[in-house]
């Protein structure tokens, strides 16, 4: 008999027809005189939004992982890529997301999508080169700011660090100005800077509630849900969405309703999953163990904090705290600040950084084990994963590690990849439940 | 036909001086693997048969080869066995198998039988990947990490070095040894690089030897990194077809500052030799085949 009760989750249709609609509504602005454009899941999205209602982005990332999902379309996306002379070596987002560029596909239905402009910044190797190729290609202006001023702990309390970001932000607002022809709306602009931080704020919170046992959710769930804090983090409606999740996933723990009805063992991976093959999360369940979440998921679109308990929670909005944003400037300033707090945006700076945060997830979220995925389609996250596996198992904590790639299925061998967990599960005493 | 070089010896063997039929727990191991594949024989949890074999292009044929050249001479059936297991990369499509059980745990259950309880790291050099296994005194793995997305420090890899330079893949490690003084080790160890560096070395007059002596030395520094990551404990041992290549064997342990564990049995049978013992164990649960 099943250990614990489980249940779909509710929330599933409106999530599907959100992102949905994000996409279309992407594809179809023109046709309303809306404003699209193009950036990255690291893009301070909120910026645009001072343009007007009608802006959509389509950040190059969760589209990327769209296709990689689609194998099909994925293929030809690389081959093109490939056909155009780059190395198949580069970030495999990248090279999907120009694949449909350069065959002037869009994944879901019609022609590419141009850009009105390009908005990104600059943390990783690949990401001003991505968009530059696509402004060159397709002709469009493309702003970008650098945030190359260290990880938080070095530059919460320099102002002068702030400042070179946000005397950058002032300066794409100008650009924006002048690419588009819109008056710029600071009053906008200080609304997304909120709803950005209620709705990385909310998935931390979420994310949080999977310290219970048994984990309200699982990680195959947690991708469908954490790619909208990918696709516009200071979107509204998806702020709204990550409030109702919530109280949906509490409502889960206050049942005790599991995500995995024979949970009995607990892991966490790293960074992006090979996206075409999900179904390795669920192979997990054969076993009774689940991935309560990850360093890609927790930490690329939630917001946290150390809380005076020593452990971790979401970090507290400003709202929370009653800090006012009334200015244009105030509003640049909290975004940069709330921005590169995230936790994910100081592992380019320091493997070690990542390893702590993993400790801390192994202790809080009660992990029985991690798994690694040496992934070679990203060339920034993947930076260090040898040394946090020895971090890792330094301090007493198994570790599975597997090779593959987020986005290029030709390096992702799904029969090698069950076998290690296999071999993982016998190393932790684990047999399939079935044959229990 | 051109001679193939990399051909490696495929044989059989059975224990003539013991009647199987006195023991009590007969159980076997298959081990189908991407290059290679063995079954094993154990009465009592002695070796008593095996036959080692290249794997062909279908899984289960495989295994039944292997099973059926294993039995030979034997009088023994399929219906004699008290439990079957199945291991290595197909161990899922052997057809008469009671149970899978993965490779990793099946070598460091098999290196403990070969080599003794004082064996903690066990290096296999399997046909196309390479694991290293930390285990306990039981033979049960403690941590493990693999190299499976490429060719290099695999048989597979040695094969094809072999038939390039056109020496039998059996005496390509005494022949390494032919040299004056060590060269460099080749700068890569993919097989298709190696093989391209390889030729040219050759085409600048490098002999046979020395260019087998700067392969084999590449391939033992690429696994002394994997075994390095996952962190050498003594004893240490080899598994798997590369065990028996010295060239290989004598430059890693120099590498390494330490020497291998030696077997009395072939060290390509310790997947499947594990995964009779793991079907043993299973017998001695109670959970074996009902007769
Ligand atoms: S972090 Fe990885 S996935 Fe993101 S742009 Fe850089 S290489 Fe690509």
């Amino acid at each position: 008999m099943a250990k614990y009760k489980t249940e779909p989750l509710k929330c599933w249709a409106k999530a599907k027809e959100l992102r949905d609609k994000y996409y279309q509504d992407y594809a179809t602005a023109h046709e309303r005189g809306g404003i699209r454009w193009t950036g990255g899941a690291w893009s301070f999205d909120a910026i645009p939004y001072g343009l007007g209602d009608d802006v959509y982005p389509i950040t190059g990332e969760p589209y990327a992982a769209s296709i990689a999902f689609n194998k099909e379309f994925s293929l030809k996306c690389m081959e093109a890529t490939e056909a155009k002379g780059w190395a198949r070596d580069l970030c495999s987002y990248m090279r999907n997301y120009w694949g449909s560029m350069y065959l002037n596909k869009y994944n879901f239905g019609g022609p590419y999508p141009k850009p009105t402009f390009a908005f990104q910044d600059h943390i990783c190797c690949s990401h001003a080169k991505w968009y530059q190729v696509v402004a060159e290609h397709e002709d469009i202006p493309y702003f970008n700011i650098d945030v190359s001023v260290g990880p938080y702990h070095l530059i919460k309390d320099n102002p002068q660090k702030i400042k070179y970001i946000v005397d950058q932000m002032h300066e794409s607002i100008e650009f924006l100005e002048k690419v588009t022809g819109r008056e710029y709306n600071d009053d906008k602009l200080i609304e997304a800077v909120k709803t950005d931080m209620r709705s990385t704020s909310t998935w931390a919170k979420i994310c949080e509630l999977n310290k219970n046992v048994p984990a309200p959710l699982e990680e195959k769930s947690m991708y469908s849900f954490y790619v909208f804090g990918t696709l516009s983090k200071a979107k509204k409606e998806f702020a709204d969405f990550y409030d109702e999740l919530y109280d949906e996933v509490k409502d889960r723990v206050d049942r005790g309703i599991a995500a995995v009805a024979n949970e009995r063992c607990r892991l966490m991976s790293d960074t992006q999953p090979p996206w075409g093959f999900l179904k390795v999360f669920r192979y997990l369940e054969k076993y009774g163990a689940i991935s309560v979440g990850s360093l890609y998921t927790f930490g690329l679109v939630g917001n946290w904090e150390v809380k005076k308990d020593g452990t971790w929670g979401a970090r507290e909005t400003y709202m929370e705290k009653g800090i006012e944003i009334n200015t244009r400037d105030e509003a640049l300033t909290a975004l940069a600040d709330w921005t590169l707090s995230r936790p994910e945006w100081q592992h380019f700076y320091d493997p070690g950084l990542k390893t702590e945060m993993m400790l801390r997830i192994a202790k809080e979220w009660k992990l029985t084990g991690v798994m690694l995925h040496l992934n070679r389609g990203c060339e920034g996250l993947s930076t260090g994963i040898m040394e946090n596996r020895l971090g890792l198992v330094e301090s007493g904590i198994p570790v599975m590690t597997f090779e593959g790639n987020m986005g290029d299925e030709r390096e992702f061998d799904l029969g090698r990849t069950m076998t290690r967990i296999d071999s993982f599960m016998e190393t932790l005493d684990l047999e399939p439940i079935s044959a229990d | 036909m051109a001679k193939e070089f990399w051909r490696w010896k495929e044989y059989n063997w059975h224990d003539e001086n013991r009647d199987w039929r006195e023991g009590k727990i007969v159980t076997s191991g298959v081990d189908v693997g991407s290059v290679s594949s063995q079954a094993v024989i154990m009465v009592d949890g002695e070796l008593y048969a095996f036959s080692n074999m290249r794997t062909g292009s279908n899984s289960p044929d495989s295994a039944h080869n292997a099973m059926n050249w294993a039995l030979e001479d034997t009088g023994m059936t399929l219906d004699d066995f008290n439990f079957v297991v199945g291991t290595g990369y197909g161990r899922v499509n052997v057809p008469f198998a009671d149970k899978a059980i993965t490779e990793i745990a099946c070598h460091a259950r098999g290196g403990n039988y070969m080599y003794g309880p004082t064996v903690r790291t066990i290096l296999d050099m399997g046909g196309q990947d390479c694991k290293a296994i930390l285990c306990d005194e039981r033979g049960k793995v403690t941590n493990f990490l693999m190299n499976d997305k490429c060719a290099a420090g695999t048989g597979r890899g040695m094969e094809v070095f072999a038939d390039l330079l056109g020496v039998s893949i059996e005496d390509v490690g005494d022949l390494s040894f032919d040299v004056e003084e060590e060269p460099p080790p080749v700068s890569s160890t993919c097989v298709v690089f190696a093989k391209s560096e390889a030729a040219s070395l050759l085409r600048e007059g490098w002999s046979q030897s020395k260019v087998l002596a700067a392969y084999c030395s590449a391939m033992a520094h690429r696994v002394f990194t994997l075994l390095e990551r996952v962190g050498v404990q003594k004893d240490f041992a080899i598994t798997g077809g590369i065990g028996k290549n010295s060239g290989v064997v004598k430059r890693l342990e120099q590498e390494l500052g330490l020497t291998a564990l030696t077997a009395k049995h072939d060290t390509q049978i310790a997947g499947a030799l594990g995964a009779a013992l793991f079907g043993k164990a299973l017998v001695e649960k109670g959970k074996g085949r009902k007769k």
